[in-house]
């Protein structure tokens, strides 16, 4: 039940940003700052997010199959391989490296 | 400002009859917009997948890109929820990672042009792939199209996508012996890859990263990737005097599509 709360919460604050951008007079969100803040946000929170999900499980920091996942996966970023293989990749690489060392 | 115009920009201006001109530009923005549709639609499949991995239901996942449809967010709230967060935690993050989905709303307003009803239709529309297929284009009128038409076949295909990652991942048994718990981190690299031009967005990144990661023992789960976003806020509200700055400043702000290989 909570989750339909989260879910319901993001979705109307996300849409509400959406029609707020078409909404408000020019020049009421027009400061270098906002601009700037915008533009920040998803590289910080991007980071943030591969390296939680990366090396924690819930409240400790671990080390474990995922992280060969997300080196194959930057590699292939680097190359520019499409977006699916990158995924694919990550995965199949983690789910090999769980055969080969149990528990990781 | 934007890769992708570079193709379809000149046709109407080149014509000397406007109407077959149009005819062109027209055939060339719908091209362009079909080929983004069709990779994100691709992209919305790792969605599903992913978000049935991470512990939500068929309902829940349709939820979230029927009503929140703006992939980055999207991705955001169930990493936080599959971590364990709670989930306001996992809201807070995907309004953040939809704040510049406002800006991209500023520029547009004044092309679309807008009001009423459909103004709060239209809004639901305005994300990374409508606005990079749509600002730059030569006119108005084939901003419209490339925005309307780019908008409505991503909506469409990518909930079509995450309607089958989501139904494929249902009847896997154990989504972690497939390695899923991984395909999300991987998700957020492509993401983030496109936005690390610079110096400064890099070592943001990194600052970003440790400061999550220190975190993680310390507070609760969900919570470590909010304090990454206040690095990202106190570092915007640092006052930039640079010609660098000025630029990043009158740039479009950050008009960064979702990532569409398979289209480059």
């Amino acid at each position: 039940m909570t989750v339909w709360i989260g879910i319901a919460v993001g979705c109307l604050g996300c849409y509400l940003l959406k029609l707020a951008g078409l909404s408000v007079p020019q020049g009421v969100l027009e400061r270098p700052a906002v601009h700037r803040i915008a533009a920040l946000l998803p590289v910080v929170l991007l980071a943030a997010l591969i390296a939680v999900q990366t090396f924690s499980d819930g409240q400790s920091l671990v080390i474990d199959a995922r992280a060969a996942g997300l080196a194959v996966a930057g590699v292939a970023v680097w190359r520019r391989w499409p977006f699916l293989v990158v995924v694919a990749l990550a995965a199949v690489t983690t789910a090999l490296v769980r055969q080969v060392v149990p528990g990781s | 400002m934007t890769s992708r115009n570079t193709s379809g920009g000149t046709a109407d201006g080149e014509a000397s009859d406007p109407e077959t001109g149009w005819r062109l530009t027209r055939t060339q923005v719908l091209r362009d917009s079909m080929g983004v549709a069709v990779a994100t639609g691709a992209y919305g499949i790792s969605f599903g997948a992913i978000a049935l991995a991470g512990g939500l239901n068929l309902w829940q996942t349709m939820a979230l890109s029927l009503l929140m449809f703006t992939g980055a967010s999207q991705f955001g709230l169930v990493a936080v929820l599959a971590g364990g967060g709670v989930p306001l935690a996992g809201a807070a993050t995907a309004i953040m990672l939809g704040a510049r989905n406002a800006l991209y709303g500023l520029r547009l307003s004044e092309i679309l042009r807008v009001g009423g009803l459909r103004r709060v239709l239209t809004a639901q529309l305005v994300i990374d792939e409508s606005t990079a297929m749509s600002i730059g284009r030569d006119t108005d009128r084939a901003a419209r199209l490339g925005f309307y038409a780019t908008g409505v076949g991503v909506f469409v295909l990518w909930n079509i996508g995450t309607l089958i990652g989501a139904v494929g991942a249902s009847w896997l048994s154990d989504p972690r012996a497939l390695g899923l718990d991984a395909a999300a981190p991987a998700a957020f690299l492509a993401l983030l890859a496109p936005r690390l031009r610079g110096r400064e967005r890099w070592a943001l990144a990194l600052v970003a990263a440790s400061v999550a990661v220190l975190a993680v023992p310390l507070v609760p789960v969900g919570v470590p990737v909010l304090l990454a976003g206040l690095v990202g806020a106190i570092a915007g509200l640092i006052p930039r005097r640079t010609a660098s700055g000025r630029a990043e400043r009158t740039a479009p702000t950050d008009p960064e599509p979702d990532p569409r290989p398979e289209s480059r």
